[in-house]
């Protein structure tokens, strides 16, 4: 090694050439070179075989691709570069809007997805209706299940048995630009629905999607997030159906129009509100202080899946800490895995949109499985649309 | 001339392919139209009219369709009849391929992509921007119906050019030289031989921007912003959203009763026209 690096580096100078490679400013062999990383892992897997890159890999005993059907906007592409050049399997992305869509996917058959990524309330469902498999933990040796936090882990556990791993955690709140709010500050989901049939008439967006949609409406009663009842269920209606003409767009694909000054808030998931407060900071995110979705994303393998060991590749690699931490520093949602967040920057792990105030954060709810699936609360929001 | 077996053998794959692709999934949507939902989604089998009874819920959809779909077919043409008479009759015959190719280049890419660019184009830092430099200002575009019908205009524009093209530039333009003769203005000429004459252009036009347009929910769910619901964004949220496969059956079934329905009737209507034009000509 040359005499240049000798002093080791500053956690600091360590994340400034990480986000330089991820932005594509330098190479890999600059960055682990830079970073020692290179020399680390060369010499590491030297002294520990287990560790080296498995022979089995190299040959592609896991076949030459791994499909994953997930989220817009939550993953590092640069990971999934790497994980091809170590493993020999390309990444296919398959992006979905709803778990309800996936859901409906799996259901049809013939998916061919090996990996997925479902939410805390769909996974008994998944279970319930033989579609996922029970985990085989040996081949995710980087699950560990005692650094996760159980409120963010237990849901993948069904009757004792693994069936889907952590991947990210958040909430749902609102994102405003607080260009137009002459000054004011919001801070409930009651504002989010007055202010959009007043000063915000035309400028408003929410979620085409009837779990957050109608979650929200029911918490400006202040309901329950998960409320099946009719006569709840019939106030938030009303109250949707009021608010309808005033709305700038029924989309989950938010931030364009937010980014473009066409809409003024919307509903909104921690790492868009992360993504797009990083990029224009007049944009802030809300969390209602009445309450609301805390929500927790997991990896789970469908039963026919046709790629299973790269599948389980896949999910191994994902979850090691060091790649787990680039890709929070991607998408910007919080992981519930200590050994990730002790690797992440401190202004990352104190910035109250990915991690809020805990006043804040005890008033939200889970979805519940019943929410989900309650045929009611689907026809309400069909009823919404095309009213 | 060929022997029967042979006709049949020629006949299989047409055949084969119209009964796998066509007929029977046609009859697993009629089947699953009198189903039930399952407890977390999917179909049940059950013989119920529940579905169709509670078909009501989606009026408003079927509403806006039969409305749009008709208008959005109706402003394909008028864009359309123009642009096909001057590649056909005006155009100085060394450019028309490549004017042709021209149009077919957009298909190049994916109706998505495209559809999305004029999120952008209508949007506020689009046309109503450049509108505001000339003074005009407050206008909103995007996620109105006028959007969708813009949407609906570009995206279906070449299926109407095609058929309407082909027929003008079949037509003996001998007619039109013995009509200028005989003391005709141009106008009538194209009143009463140019028009007529591309009748059958313009229905194949119309049935197929129609008939596609009855199904579409790409253009309503991006240009509308999820605010103009057509039978297909309902048909899309029934198995994608609710998973409710038996309604959503019930649904597209009605679809395709209330489309041979509307086609039937625009066919009747069309042979009307061309008989009393045929009892026009022979004077």
């Amino acid at each position: 090694m040359s005499s240049k690096h000798q002093k080791p580096m500053t956690r600091k100078q360590f994340m400034r050439e990480l986000r330089r490679y991820q932005k594509g400013s330098v190479t890999r062999r600059h960055f682990l070179g830079v970073t020692g990383l290179g020399m680390a892992t060369a010499v590491l897997g030297a002294a520990m075989p287990g560790l080296a890159p498995r022979k089995s890999w190299a040959a592609g005993d896991i076949g030459d691709r791994v499909v994953l059907a997930t989220w817009p906007n939550y993953h590092d592409a640069a990971n999934f570069e790497q994980f091809t050049e170590t493993t020999g399997a390309h990444v296919q992305v398959n992006v979905f809007g709803s778990n309800e869509e996936m859901l409906a996917k799996l259901q049809a058959g013939g998916s061919g997805w090996d990996v997925f990524v479902p939410t805390n309330y769909t996974i008994t469902t998944y279970v319930g209706e033989g579609l996922i498999e029970p985990l085989e933990l040996a081949k995710i040796p980087n699950y560990d299940a005692g650094s996760f936090e159980p409120r963010f882990s237990d849901a993948g556990t069904v009757d004792g048995t693994v069936y889907a791993v952590p991947k990210n955690w958040g909430t749902t709140g609102y994102a405003v630009n607080t260009e137009h709010t002459g000054g004011k500050a919001l801070t409930t989901w009651k504002e989010f629905w007055d202010i959009t049939r007043e000063e915000f008439s035309g400028r408003t967006m929410v979620h085409d999607y009837q779990l957050t949609t109608i979650g929200n409406a029911l918490k400006y009663f202040g309901y329950s997030f998960n409320s099946v009842d009719p006569q709840e269920l019939a106030d938030a209606e009303k109250l949707l159906l009021e608010v309808k003409p005033h709305l700038y767009a029924i989309s989950s694909d938010y931030q364009p129009s937010m980014r473009n000054g066409d809409a003024w808030m919307t509903m909104c998931w921690t790492g868009d509100g992360k993504q797009l407060n990083a990029d224009i900071p007049s944009i802030i995110y809300v969390l209602g202080t009445e309450g609301g979705e805390i929500w927790s994303d997991y990896y789970a393998v469908p039963k026919d899946a046709p790629h299973r060991d790269a599948g389980y590749a896949l999910i191994n690699f994902l979850l090691e800490p060091e790649v787990n931490a680039r890709e929070v520093l991607a998408h910007g949602y919080p992981v519930a895995d200590s050994r990730t967040n002790a690797l992440l920057p401190k202004e990352l792990l104190e910035d109250p949109i990915l991690y809020p105030a805990q006043e804040l954060l005890s008033a939200l709810e889970f979805g519940a499985a019943a929410t989900l699936t309650d045929p009611n609360r689907a026809e309400l929001l069909a009823r919404f649309k095309s009213a | 001339m060929t022997s029967p077996w042979v006709k049949r053998l020629l006949l299989f794959p047409a055949t084969a392919w119209m009964i796998v692709m066509l007929a029977l999934p046609l009859l697993v949507v009629v089947v699953f139209s009198f189903g039930e939902r399952g407890p977390a989604g999917g179909y049940v089998p059950a013989f119920t009219f529940d579905q169709y009874l509670n078909l009501p819920a989606r009026l408003a959809a079927f509403r806006n369709t039969l409305v749009l779909a008709p208008v959005g077919t109706l402003l394909c043409l008028l864009a359309a009849y123009p642009l096909a008479y001057f590649l056909a009759v005006k155009v100085d015959p060394r450019w028309r391929t490549l004017l042709l190719v021209l149009i077919i280049v957009p298909f190049w890419t994916s109706i998505l992509i495209r559809t999305y660019a004029w999120i952008f184009i209508l949007g506020g830092q689009g046309i109503p921007r450049l509108l505001e430099f000339v003074g005009i200002e407050g206008v909103r575009l995007i996620n109105t119906r006028f959007a969708v019908l813009t949407g609906i205009v570009y995206g279906y524009l070449p299926l109407m050019i095609f058929p309407i093209y082909v027929s003008l530039e079949k037509l003996d333009k001998r007619l039109l030289e013995a009509a200028a003769d005989l003391g005709s203005s141009p106008a009538w000429a194209f009143r009463n031989i140019t028009l007529p004459l591309s009748i059958p252009g313009i229905a194949t036009g119309c049935m197929l921007v129609f008939i596609l347009l009855m199904g579409e929910f790409l253009i309503p769910a991006l240009l509308g912003g999820g605010k103009v619901f057509f039978v297909g964004n309902a048909l899309v949220d029934l198995f994608l959203q609710s998973r409710n496969w038996a309604y959503g059956s019930a649904v597209a079934a009605t679809l395709v009763i209330v489309m041979l329905v509307t086609v039937g009737l625009y066919m009747k209507l069309m042979r009307r026209a061309g008989a009393q034009r045929d009892d026009v000509s022979l004077f």
